[in-house]
C-alpha cells in the first residue's frame, strides 16, 4: 500500500491514454443537470453539504466517492426522493416537477423485495407508466416497447419470469430495461454494476454507450475506477462536500483520490468502496 | 354447544344457508359476508405486500372507542335504537386517526413502526373497552349489542345492515381493482413511483383508507379484533400458490369469499358460535393447507426438494470422487443405493457400469465448479449447484467461457 502512489499514478495516465479525446458541442440547450448548493441531513447529520454541479451537455458522468459520501443521496435529492435541507435542482433548464418524463431512474437492486409477485416484462412495463400515467392502462404498444427494451438488455427470453428467479445481474438487466422503456434524455443510475456478472457488465456498459450515441446523459454512481476511466467522460469526485469535478483525465489524479477518500486510502486498510481493482490491475 | 347439534342436521342447515334457502335475512347476510371476504382478500393482498400488514391490526383495535363514542353521540342527540351509519362513522374516524398516528411517529421519531403500532393499538383498544363498560352501566337502551363489535355476531343483524356491508364492501374491492397498476408500483418500487411524480403518500393513504372501509365494513361480521386476519389471511395464503399478482389476487378473494361464506353459515347453523371467530378459522385452514401442500413454495414441497437435492449432491460427489481416484466409502442411504444398484464396489470403487454413468455426472460437476469459481454471479439463481446439467441452465455466454477455459486446461494438461 505504500507504493500506491507511483502505481496509481502510472496506472492512470495509462488509463486516460484509452479515453477518446471527448468533443463537447456547443450548444444553446440547458444542460442536462444543474444542482446548486444542495445539502441533505438525515437526523441532523449533513449526508451531503453545498453541492454545486452542473453536468455537460454530452458524456457518460461518474459519480465516485467512499462508502457514505453520500453518492446515492445526490442522486435521490436529483430525484426529488430525498426532502432537500437547501439548494436547488434544474434539469435542462426546469425544476424536476416539469421534466419527470425527461428522466430515467435506475435504483440499487437491494432496494426492493425480489421476492414480489411480479415477472421481467412487468417490471419493464413500469418504465412506461410516466407516458401512460395515473388510471390509464397499458396497452399492446407499451408491452411491445417494454419487450424491445429487455431484448436491448438481451433478457427477452426472460421476459415471464418471475423477478426473483433471475441471477443478480439479469435482475440488473431488467432494472435497466425499465429505465430504457421510460425514453428519458437523462438517466441516474446507483451502482448499476454492484455484484454482477461478466455478460451484464458488458450488456450495461454497452447500453451506456449507446445512450452517449443518441446524446442522452447518464449520470452513474460507480466503483470501479478502472471502468471509469475506460468508458466515462465525466467525473464527479464526492465526500460530503463535492471535491472537484471535469473531464476524467484531470479527475483520477492521486491527489484529488486521496483528498476524495482520504488519508485511510493511504495507510489504513482502504475501504471497500475504494479504488481497489485498478489498483490490483496495476500491480 | 353438546356434542349432537354438530351431526347430519348441522351440516344440512349449513349447506341450506349456503345455498340461499334459509330466507331472505341469511341469504342477504351470506352474500354480504362473501363480498366482504372478497374485499378483505383483495385490499389484503395491495396492504401485505407494501407491509403494512400491522398497521390494519391497529386499525381494527383502534375502531372500538369511535364506536362507543358514536353510539354515546347517538343517545344524546335522542335515538333510541343503535344508528349503524352513525356507529360506523364513528369507527372511520377512530381507525384512520390511529393510521394516521402510527405513520407520522414513525415518521417523526426513531421508533420501529411495529413499537408504534403496539402503542397505538393497545392505547385506544384500551379506551375503547373502558368507555365500552362505562356505557354499559348507562340506563339508556340499546348499548347491549356493542359488544357484538369485538368478535362480530351476524345473528341479529338485519336486512339493511346486511346491505351496507355488502356495499362497502364491493366498493372496496372495485376501487382496489382500478388502481390495480398504481398500487402494484408502489407497492413494488415507490422511489421509482415518486421519480415518475406520482403521488405516492396519496395512494398510500388510498389503499389504508380502503382497509378502512373493509374493517368497517366487517364490524358487525368479523368483530374488530379478527378483521387483521381477514386482511391478512387470505393473501398470505395466496402468495404460496402463484407468483403472479393477478393470480394472487384472483385467489386471495376466493380464499377470503369462501371463509366468509363458510363461517357464517356454520356460524348461522350452531346457535352462539361467534361469526368473526369461525371465519377467521375456516381462514386458517386455507392458510394451513396452503402452507404444507402448495407446490414450489409450500413446506412439504420445500422438504422434498431439500432432501432429493442432498441426496442428489451426495450421489454426485460419491460418484464424482470415485472417478477422481478419491472414492469415499459408500456409507448412508446414497452409498448403499449405489451397491444396490451396481455402480460402486463394497470399498466405494467404481464398477464398469458406474465408471460409465459416473464419468458425464463428473464432467458436469467440474463445469460448475468451473462456474463458480470463473463467474459466479451469472449462475442464475434457483439452480441445483453441481446436480442441474450445466449445459441446460447455465447461460450461453458463461458455457463458452467456461469450456474455452476447460480446453486450454485440457490442452495444459
Amino acid at each position: 500500500m505504500v507504493i500506491w502512489h507511483s502505481h496509481a499514478a502510472a496506472w492512470v495516465q495509462g488509463a486516460t491514454a484509452l479515453t477518446p479525446p471527448h468533443t463537447v458541442p456547443v450548444t444553446a440547450l440547458a444542460p442536462p443537470l444543474a444542482v446548486r448548493g444542495l445539502s441533505v441531513a438525515y437526523h441532523q447529520k449533513p449526508v451531503l453539504w453545498s453541492v454545486d454541479f452542473t453536468a455537460p451537455a454530452r458524456g457518460l458522468v461518474a459519480v465516485v466517492g467512499p462508502n457514505g459520501a453520500g453518492k446515492s443521496t445526490f442522486i435521490k435529492a436529483c430525484l426529488g426522493l430525498v426532502p432537500l435541507l437547501s439548494g436547488e435542482v434544474t434539469v435542462f433548464g426546469a425544476p424536476l416537477s416539469r421534466r419527470r418524463r425527461e428522466v430515467g431512474y435506475v435504483p440499487q437492486r437491494g432496494s426492493v423485495d425480489w421476492d414480489f409477485p411480479v415477472s421481467a416484462l412487468e417490471v419493464v412495463a413500469m418504465g412506461r407508466y410516466g407516458r401512460i400515467g395515473l388510471l390509464g392502462r397499458i396497452g399492446r404498444a407499451d408491452r411491445d416497447a417494454a419487450l424491445a427494451c429487455l431484448d436491448k438488455v438481451g433478457m427477452a427470453d426472460y421476459a415471464g419470469r418471475q423477478i426473483g428467479q433471475l441471477s443478480g445481474g439479469q435482475q440488473q438487466r431488467v432494472f435497466l430495461a425499465r429505465a430504457l422503456a421510460q425514453e428519458a434524455r437523462l438517466y441516474f443510475m446507483d451502482e448499476p454494476f454492484a455484484g454482477v456478472d461478466a455478460a451484464t457488465e458488458q450488456a450495461i456498459l454497452d447500453v451506456l454507450q449507446d445512450l452517449d450515441r443518441q446524446g442522452r446523459s447518464v449520470i452513474c454512481v460507480h466503483h470501479d475506477l478502472q471502468t471509469v476511466a475506460q468508458r466515462f467522460q465525466h467525473v464527479l469526485l464526492l465526500n460530503v462536500e463535492k471535491i472537484a469535478d471535469g473531464p476524467v483525465s484531470d479527475m483520477l489524479t492521486p491527489s484529488l483520490l486521496r483528498r476524495t477518500y482520504g488519508g485511510a486510502a493511504l495507510d489504513g486498510p482502504v475501504p471497500a468502496d475504494a479504488a481497489l481493482v485498478p489498483l490490483r490491475s496495476a500491480e | 354447544m353438546s356434542m349432537e347439534v354438530w351431526p347430519l342436521d348441522v351440516w344440512l342447515r349449513v349447506a341450506e344457508i349456503l345455498t340461499f334457502r334459509a330466507g331472505h335475512n341469511a341469504a342477504v347476510v351470506l352474500a354480504g359476508a362473501t363480498l366482504l371476504g372478497i374485499a378483505a382478500g383483495v385490499v389484503g393482498t395491495f396492504t401485505f405486500l407494501r407491509g403494512r400488514a400491522l398497521v390494519s391490526d391497529a386499525l381494527g383495535h383502534a375502531t372500538l372507542p369511535g364506536v362507543v363514542l358514536a353510539f354515546l353521540l347517538g343517545s344524546a342527540l335522542g335515538l333510541t335504537t343503535r344508528n349503524l351509519p352513525l356507529l360506523l362513522a364513528g369507527a372511520a374516524l377512530t381507525g384512520s386517526l390511529a393510521v394516521w398516528l402510527v405513520q407520522q411517529v414513525s415518521r417523526h421519531t426513531r421508533l420501529a413502526e411495529d413499537a408504534v403500532i403496539a402503542g397505538v393499538l393497545g392505547g385506544f383498544f384500551g379506551l375503547g373497552v373502558v368507555l365500552l363498560s362505562l356505557v354499559q352501566s348507562l340506563p339508556t337502551g340499546g348499548q347491549a349489542g356493542l359488544g357484538t363489535f369485538i368478535l362480530g355476531q351476524t345473528a341479529g343483524m338485519t336486512r339493511g345492515e346486511a346491505w351496507t356491508m355488502a356495499v362497502l364492501a364491493g366498493g372496496a374491492a372495485l376501487a382496489a381493482l382500478a388502481l390495480y397498476k398504481e398500487f402494484r408500483l408502489v407497492c413494488f418500487d415507490p422511489d421509482f413511483a415518486r421519480g415518475l411524480g406520482w403521488p405516492v403518500a396519496l395512494l398510500d393513504l388510498g389503499m389504508l383508507a380502503l382497509a378502512v372501509v373493509v374493517t368497517v365494513a366487517g364490524l358487525q361480521t368479523v368483530g374488530l379484533v379478527l378483521v387483521v386476519a381477514f386482511l391478512v389471511i387470505p393473501p398470505v395464503a395466496a402468495r404460496f400458490w402463484s407468483d403472479r399478482l393477478d393470480r394472487m389476487l384472483w385467489l386471495a378473494a376466493c380464499f377470503g369469499g369462501a371463509s366468509g361464506a363458510l363461517g357464517t353459515a356454520l356460524s348461522g347453523a350452531v346457535p352462539d358460535l361467534p361469526t368473526g371467530a369461525v371465519i377467521v378459522l375456516v381462514a386458517g385452514v386455507f392458510f394451513l393447507v396452503s402452507l404444507l401442500l402448495a407446490p414450489g413454495r409450500g413446506v412439504l414441497a420445500a422438504l422434498a426438494r431439500q432432501l432429493g437435492l442432498r441426496l442428489r449432491l451426495t450421489r454426485v460427489t460419491l460418484l464424482a470422487g470415485a472417478v477422481r481416484g478419491r472414492p469415499l466409502p459408500p456409507r448412508g442411504v446414497v452409498g448403499h443405493w449405489l451397491r444396490l444398484r451396481g455402480l460402486l464396489d463394497a470399498s466405494g470403487r467404481l464398477t464398469p457400469h458406474g465408471r460409465a454413468v459416473a464419468e458425464p455426472l463428473e464432467r458436469n460437476l467440474r463445469r460448475w465448479e468451473l462456474a463458480l469459481r470463473l463467474d459466479p454471479h451469472a449462475v442464475p439463481d434457483g439452480t441445483r449447484w453441481g446436480v442441474d446439467p450445466a449445459e441446460r441452465v447455465l447461460p450461453a455466454g458463461l458455457l463458452a467461457r467456461l469450456d474455452a477455459v476447460g480446453d486450454s486446461a485440457e490442452a495444459a494438461r
